[in-house]
């Protein structure tokens, strides 16, 4: 059986699931106790676990980052929030230089079982400094593993499943996400990271995408179908371990690719599952590899140019559409 | 009651010997490294002994350590063998962090040193989440972490700070004052003279004293750390103390004067704790039997580093993550 759950409470359940089977695990972040959370994922845990296990913090996240990491070093498993990925960027050198290599420099000694999470990427008209894409400079460093779901179940089991892991697992999550239903399976419900799913099958033409972009991208292949496009549409789940397996049968199937992700076009996820296409499966190849991302500059405020610059159904399929010209041509 | 340090010729005796196990790493790594055997950066911890081994002489083994990249004198200290540093040094697989490590990342699980950091106050964080660790499960240990002066203007000290000083962690933070943050004085990195004074804006205890006699380190040291696992209160030391080499060995130390740093080699702990046990009595016959046991440990280490093998290529996904390489 399964239950129709908002995405939040489907992150929601997979804490409380994981603090109630598991004493070292604990929450902490700015707002996340007394507040309920500042996007209410948190909402009534401090009411069930208490302060200890529920931790509010001052606005200090290179500290409470650290605190962390020192935390899961020695034996607990934090689960870090951050108010929003971008603010992760003052945490930067805790999760770069401390969490993703203190396996390697210490040579197997320790481990880092320490999850980050938060919502990531644009949100509505929150300007230049609040609209980051995160994922791209975290799934380029080793030792970091870089999970980004679409879907409520997808959010719970793969929660659960990163708290479990002995790495430092990251979880993009999305403002305009929180509030998403889904289905959600009834008793424990784990999903492995570093699958890919395929969330609608297609034939003429594949389409990557990853958490809010997955929903653009649907909508996108419900309008190519109208003009007789076929789109099979690939929700990643996950960025790092990444299913290049999943991208490469598709791509065999369908000898076409549009990848589909907020931030910017420079290098990224985007250019690294190109370069891994191109190498993989060159032969299946009918066309580029074309990218569908945010414009190559800071998100303004402005709604229309904040659509402008953000990826958009419309942009994907004439996107798409330029590609079949081109192999018409 | 307090802990008092041991003050018989024996615990000085022993307080020496490591000290001396210290600068005598130390000096063969720095030829170890004119011979080419180590690379990258190498930051000795001449001059500063006492800070180590005084600290550490007050901890439990079950404590934990924290530390920037001159770490060899606190992992010495804590326990870690010379051979698997002298290893390391040399970028052997039987080092302490397999070869991967180097110089200034010293870790050693068994003995509870949590490592040697290169970002200058990026680990103060952590050992805060070390301590808070410590707290949250109740397991009465302390965790002590070291720093320079030239880290007290950076972030990370003060958030870290701030953080054990909030939730009352079982912590001493220590800044090792040895006047200089690379090759600027304090005077022109600092608007204070005392580092220690940053403890009153957090409202925790401080301290502050000097490195020349050991004995005294361990007993000012035993009181900050007592404080922590009995009431679980941080304390900021600073110990004042002095390098005899440069930042790193690419430092010729032209910015200090040759008369400044005999001045402080006048004070030197080794020295000092050397003559102190010859006038509690300790016959000169036994302090050079105790010289020469500390020259065969070293000798041992540098012929086990010289001929243990390299590490191999494998060893790189499985140490990069806990299971799967993940790509």
């Amino acid at each position: 059986m399964a239950r129709s759950v908002r995405f939040r409470e489907a992150l929601r359940e997979a804490m409380t699931e994981e603090m109630e089977r598991d004493e070292r695990v604990f929450l902490m972040g700015e707002e996340v106790g007394y507040y309920n959370g500042a996007y209410k994922v948190s909402e009534g845990m401090l009411d069930k676990f208490g302060p200890k296990r529920v931790v509010d913090t001052p606005i200090a996240e290179a500290g409470f980052t650290g605190i962390g990491v020192g935390a899961a070093m020695v034996g607990l498993r934090p689960i870090i929030e951050f108010m929003t990925w971008n603010f992760s960027a003052v945490a930067f050198d805790q999760i770069l230089n401390n969490a993703a290599k203190l396996r390697q420099m210490s040579g197997g000694q320790f481990d880092c079982p320490i999850v980050l999470r938060g919502p990531n990427a644009s949100a509505r008209q929150v300007g230049s400094q609040h609209s980051h894409a995160m994922e791209h400079m975290y799934a380029t460093i080793p030792g970091l593993k870089v999970i980004a779901p679409a879907f409520p179940a997808d959010a719970k089991g793969l929660l659960k499943t990163a708290i479990r892991d002995d790495n430092p697992v990251l979880v993009m999550e999305s403002e305009t996400l929180y509030g998403v239903k889904g289905d959600v399976p009834d008793g424990e419900h784990l999903v492995d990271l570093g699958k890919a799913q395929i969330v609608r099958p297609g034939k003429d033409i594949t389409l990557v995408a990853y958490s809010r972009m997955t929903h653009v991208a649907l909508e996108a292949a419900q309008a190519l179908e109208k003009d007789g496009i076929s789109a099979e549409v690939v929700d990643l789940r996950s960025l790092r371990p990444l299913d290049e397996n999943t991208i490469v049968a598709s791509v065999e199937k369908t000898h076409r690719l549009v990848i589909v992700h907020e931030g910017w076009p420079y290098g990224g996820v985007g250019a690294e599952i190109t370069d891994r296409v191109q190498r993989l499966a060159f032969d299946a190849l009918d066309g580029p590899i074309l990218r569908v991302t945010t414009l190559d500059v800071p998100m303004p405020y402005n709604a229309k140019l904040e659509q402008a610059c953000m990826p958009q159904a419309d942009r994907i399929v004439s996107t798409v559409k330029r590609l079949f010209a081109r192999g018409r041509a | 009651m307090q802990p008092r340090p041991k003050e018989d010729v024996d615990h000085l005796a022993q307080l020496y010997r490591e000290m001396l196990l210290i600068r005598r790493v130390e000096e063969e790594s720095a030829r170890g490294y004119a011979e080419g055997k180590i690379g990258g950066f190498l930051h000795l911890y001449i001059g500063q002994e006492a800070v180590a081994v005084g600290a550490i002489a007050a901890m439990k083994p079950e404590d934990y350590v924290v530390t920037t990249y001159r770490d060899h004198g606190i992992a010495l200290a804590k326990g870690m063998p010379p051979r698997a540093l002298m290893a390391e040094l040399f970028g052997k697989a039987t080092g302490c962090s397999k070869g991967l490590g180097g110089s200034m990342h010293m870790f050693d699980k068994e003995h509870n040193m949590l490592g040697g950091y290169g970002i200058v106050g990026g680990h103060i964080p952590l050992a805060a989440g070390v301590a808070f660790a410590s707290k949250y499960r109740g397991d009465g240990r302390v965790t002590t972490c070291f720093f320079g002066d030239g880290a007290v203007s950076i972030g990370g000290f003060h958030e870290g700070v701030s953080l054990a000083a909030l939730w009352k962690l079982p912590i001493v933070f220590v800044c090792e004052n040895n006047e200089y943050s690379m090759g600027t004085p304090l005077s022109r990195s600092l608007s204070l003279e005392d580092t220690s004074q940053k403890a009153l804006a957090y409202g925790i205890e401080r301290d502050r004293f000097f490195a020349d006699d050991v004995l005294e380190v361990e007993r000012r040291f035993a009181e900050a750390i007592k404080r922590a696992r009995e009431e679980s209160k941080p304390t900021l030391i600073e110990v004042r103390t002095y390098r005899y080499r440069g930042h790193s060995m690419s430092d010729p130390a032209k910015y200090r004067t040759p008369a400044e740093l005999e001045e402080h080699k006048k004070r030197d702990s080794l020295g000092r704790a050397r003559a102190g046990l010859l006038e509690q009595g300790m016959a000169e016959a036994r302090v050079d039997a105790l010289e020469k046991s500390v020259e065969a440990e070293v000798a041992d280490a540098i012929k086990f580093a010289n001929e243990s093998p390299e590490p191999t290529i494998d060893l790189l996904e499985s140490t990069t993550y806990n299971g799967p390489f993940a790509y």
